[in-house]
């Protein structure tokens, strides 16, 4: 399990480094199909994961001075106002609808890289 | 900065905290273009987007935490293990051409999607929607 974890979170950041995508796109499917977290899990445990790299991230672009804070609040603050009707939204939802809602995303961005 | 184009980016970043919370995705899919249409540079984005990241990615945190449905011991080990593939990565970029990057993580994100849809069709059949 442990193994599997650490090589999924190896893919998701190989995925972010290269095409500036986060990882939740990968770490999510590859929790539900390969170490079977249920979706509503996988969604939430990605979110931790998220917060973990994001966290380093920020703390290595502002040490060179990329992170412009007025801005992130202008886009951020709203996004918190959204995580809260999104995550209400997800509890509404069985985990099959998430699975094959989350299955619709990952489509467009499979033919988003495709087409790019 | 006009009137509309602060509502604009309000919008944006309300969707991508929707998305986020949906689907537990960092929400820099939007944040990232918002911010080049905003009038920052790529790395300026790219940074300043994980800064708007960690509190609507906090925020989802907060929330599932209490719904039960977070395992925090997998979700540090996917973390750190994704800051190092995070290096792997920018040298990866690096040396491999990146249409072949692209096409090929594209095929494996639509294998992906197609197993998910499969299972998803199936639990639908056993569970259904509450409420």
């Amino acid at each position: 399990m442990l193994v599997r974890l650490a090589l999924i979170g190896l893919v998701a950041g190989v995925f972010s480094a290269v095409f500036g995508v986060g990882g939740g796109i990968i770490i999510v499917p590859l929790l539900i199909w390969l170490v079977a977290f249920p979706a509503h899990a996988a969604t939430a445990t990605s979110l931790g994961a998220i917060l973990v790299t994001a966290s380093a991230g920020v703390a290595l672009y502002a040490a060179r001075g990329d992170v412009r804070v007025g801005y992130a609040a202008l886009v951020g603050l709203p996004a918190v106002v959204g995580a809260v009707v999104g995550t209400s939204v997800q509890r509404r939802l069985s985990g099959g609808t998430l699975t094959l809602s989350f299955a619709a995303l990952l489509a467009a961005v499979g033919i988003w890289l495709l087409a790019g | 900065m006009s009137t509309w184009t602060i509502v604009a980016a309000l919008s944006l970043g309300l969707a991508a905290g929707v998305l986020s919370g949906v689907f537990g995705v960092g929400g820099g899919i939007l944040f990232v273009p918002t911010l080049v249409a905003l009038g920052l540079g790529q790395v300026e984005a790219a940074a300043t987007s994980l800064l708007a990241i960690v509190p609507t990615a906090a925020t989802g945190v907060i929330r599932q935490r209490a719904s039960g449905n977070l395992k925090v011991k997998a979700a540090l080990v996917l973390g750190v293990a994704s800051i190092v593939g995070a290096e792997v990565g920018v040298r990866i970029a690096k040396a491999v051409d990146e249409a072949l990057l692209r096409r090929a993580f594209g095929v494996l994100l639509l294998v992906v999607a197609v197993q998910l849809a499969i299972r998803g069709v199936r639990e639908r059949r056993r569970y259904p929607d509450v409420s």
